[in-house]
């Protein structure tokens, strides 16, 4: 079979909703987009992991801790699928690994934000995971197998997180006004990153529209925007916090609200490395990785001697 | 001491193992050599924190004075806490982590297998919950301990120097007091000499198969039992119960 003729039906399949399998042919594009698109996605996990690891050891009660701590355990195990998921797609961990420590490869901005109070743990669940949920969600339906069905159980966690992080919130805005004031700072800290981690607008997405035939994506970055601050407006007002948007109305006629304009310049300038911490977390990952080397190469040797003996006798 | 209170402090000390335990593992999280292994160091520190909660829990109930798990962790100082001092010492690096991870284990463990023929039944339920888990650690640490000290010529050294340095804090696991005494007396704590016997057989099986020499520590050093703890622990405190201190009273 011709390449044209391979490429029409791969696309047939992927119209017909036949999921495509790691043995399946594929586009090189295709396999490009994912590869990008999976370790992007397994190294916000990780990287995600660092600001809010920053607060377990200072929880401010027992069952918080283990709340926290079973929730970032749950974001490792997130990478880890994610990570396995795109080596079917032939490339390895070390590799993407290696991409993310020298900035070939990018993660989820919003983890170049700091957190600086116990309510951005509570902020974090709730807006941060939430925000990625509208995306995983889409992404349970995404053509390339591997990534629809790791989807699927991350999906499942991540709705427990934002629970979890809307209930710190809750009790924070319902507590003394210490806590409300520290409830009210995160949520005004949080708010715009939360929104911007749908990406550029569609006008602006380079890769929108070949996700989309290729039903890697269903919906635009704009749509899966609107949806969340959509749902976002009736948790805001239950729990008696103020939103950080003048602008934010209901709009009868569109059915949806309306809302200000994002500063795309923020957005840029962390995507590019001028967060705050942009280079604390990736310097965190590099310090990890480097003094875990003797660690990975002991566990090796002594893997291959153990395989040698059980080859003796 | 009345057994009420001497069953209250023997659940402090180990609960008090547990949480502090647990807070240092935690220090690992999302800084570890591996993905799984931080998987599994988170995990185990989880484990941790539960065992404290139960134990603090139970323990506050002795007490009667209306205090809570949060209470316990939150509102001491450091004398009050009755860790072992091998549980408070610093990570420094991942063979240190493993190496106080192992000891702890290899005594932990048998303490809670044992703690299960305990005359008090509620201290018998915490141990049946707890020791699933606990076999779990015992096993990760003896592996980890294989596998470093079978590895490479770099961690066989750093884990061998790591073990030298560490086992002095190894012999206060077994340091009956006259707690420990009356609780035993009373059917309700655990023989420590033959815990001690337990442990000394599965060290050295261990060590043997991790081509390690055993230290021959002249000193050890104790005293977390009784509260007098090293440098480390205020900082421990300080982190832990930052929270608590600045907004007392609340609800979180
Ligand atoms: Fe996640
Ligand atoms: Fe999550």
């Amino acid at each position: 079979m011709d390449d044209v003729k391979k490429l029409e039906a791969f696309q047939a399949k992927i119209d017909a909703e036949i999921k495509i399998e790691p043995k399946d042919w594929m586009p090189d594009g295709y396999r490009k987009t994912l590869i990008r698109q999976i370790s992007q996605h397994a190294h916000s996990e990780i990287v995600g992991m660092l600001p809010e690891g920053n607060w377990i050891t200072r929880a401010p009660s027992l069952k918080r801790k283990m709340g926290l701590l079973a929730k970032v355990q749950d974001e490792a195990g997130h990478g880890l699928y994610l990570y396995s998921a795109a080596e079917t797609l032939g490339t390895s961990r070390d590799e993407m690994f290696d991409q993310l420590h020298t900035g070939k490869a990018k993660y989820s901005s919003i983890f170049n934000y700091p957190t600086v109070s116990w309510a951005d743990i509570g902020a974090i669940g709730w807006l941060v995971d939430g925000a990625a949920i509208m995306n995983q969600v889409m992404l349970t339906r995404a053509s390339y197998g591997p990534y629809a069905r790791a989807m699927v159980r991350i999906c499942k966690e991540e709705s427990f997180h934002q629970r979890q992080g809307y209930e710190i919130m809750m009790v924070l805005a319902k507590g003394t006004p210490e806590q409300k004031q520290m409830a009210q700072d995160s949520l005004n800290r949080f708010w715009w990153p939360s929104l911007m981690m749908f990406g550029p607008s569609d006008a602006e997405s380079k890769h929108s529209a070949q996700s989309m035939a290729w039903k890697i994506k269903r919906k635009s970055n704009d749509e899966l925007r609107q949806a969340f601050v959509d749902a976002s407006i009736a948790q805001i007002e239950y729990l008696g916090l103020e939103l950080p948007d003048p602008e934010l109305k209901w709009n009868e006629e569109r059915g949806h609200y309306d809302f200000g304009a994002i500063d795309w310049n923020e957005f840029w300038k962390v995507v590019k490395g001028g967060g705050v911490c942009n280079k604390s977390r990736i310097k965190a990952r590099k310090k990890a990785w480097a003094e875990g080397e003797w660690v990975r190469e002991a566990a090796m040797a002594h893997a291959e001697k153990r395989a040698e003996r059980a080859a003796k006798n | 001491m009345n057994k009420q209170d001497a069953l209250f402090e023997y659940l402090l000390r180990i609960a008090d193992n547990a949480l502090i335990l647990g807070h240092r593992i935690s220090e690992w999280c999302g800084h570890g050599p591996t993905l799984e292994t931080d998987i599994g160091m988170t995990n185990i520190a989880l484990d941790y924190i539960g065992h404290a909660r139960n134990l603090y829990q139970y323990a506050v109930e002795i007490e009667g004075k209306n205090r809570t798990e949060d209470d316990l962790a939150y509102s001491r100082d450091t004398t009050a806490f009755k860790n072992l001092l091998l549980v408070e010492q610093p990570n420094e690096d991942f063979a240190y982590t493993i190496v106080r991870q192992f000891i702890f284990d290899s005594f932990n463990y048998h303490f809670f297998d044992a703690l299960q023929s305990s005359s008090d039944e509620r201290l018998v339920g915490i141990a049946k919950k707890s020791i699933k888990e606990i076999a779990y650690h015992y096993r990760w640490s003896a592996e980890w301990i294989i596998r470093l000290g079978d590895g490479t010529t770099e961690s066989h050294k750093k884990i061998q120097e790591a073990l030298d340095e560490m086992w002095m804090y190894s012999g206060e696991c077994f340091n009956a007091d006259a707690i420990d005494n009356q609780l035993l007396e009373a059917g309700i704590g655990v023989d420590l000499a033959a815990v001690k016997s337990k442990f000394d057989t599965r060290v050295s099986d261990i060590l043997k198969q991790a081509t390690l020499t055993l230290p021959t520590e002249e000193w050890m050093q104790e005293g977390g039992k009784q509260g007098n703890h090293t440098e480390h622990f205020g900082f421990i405190l300080t982190e832990l119960q930052w929270m608590q201190r600045a907004y007392p009273d609340m609800e979180w």
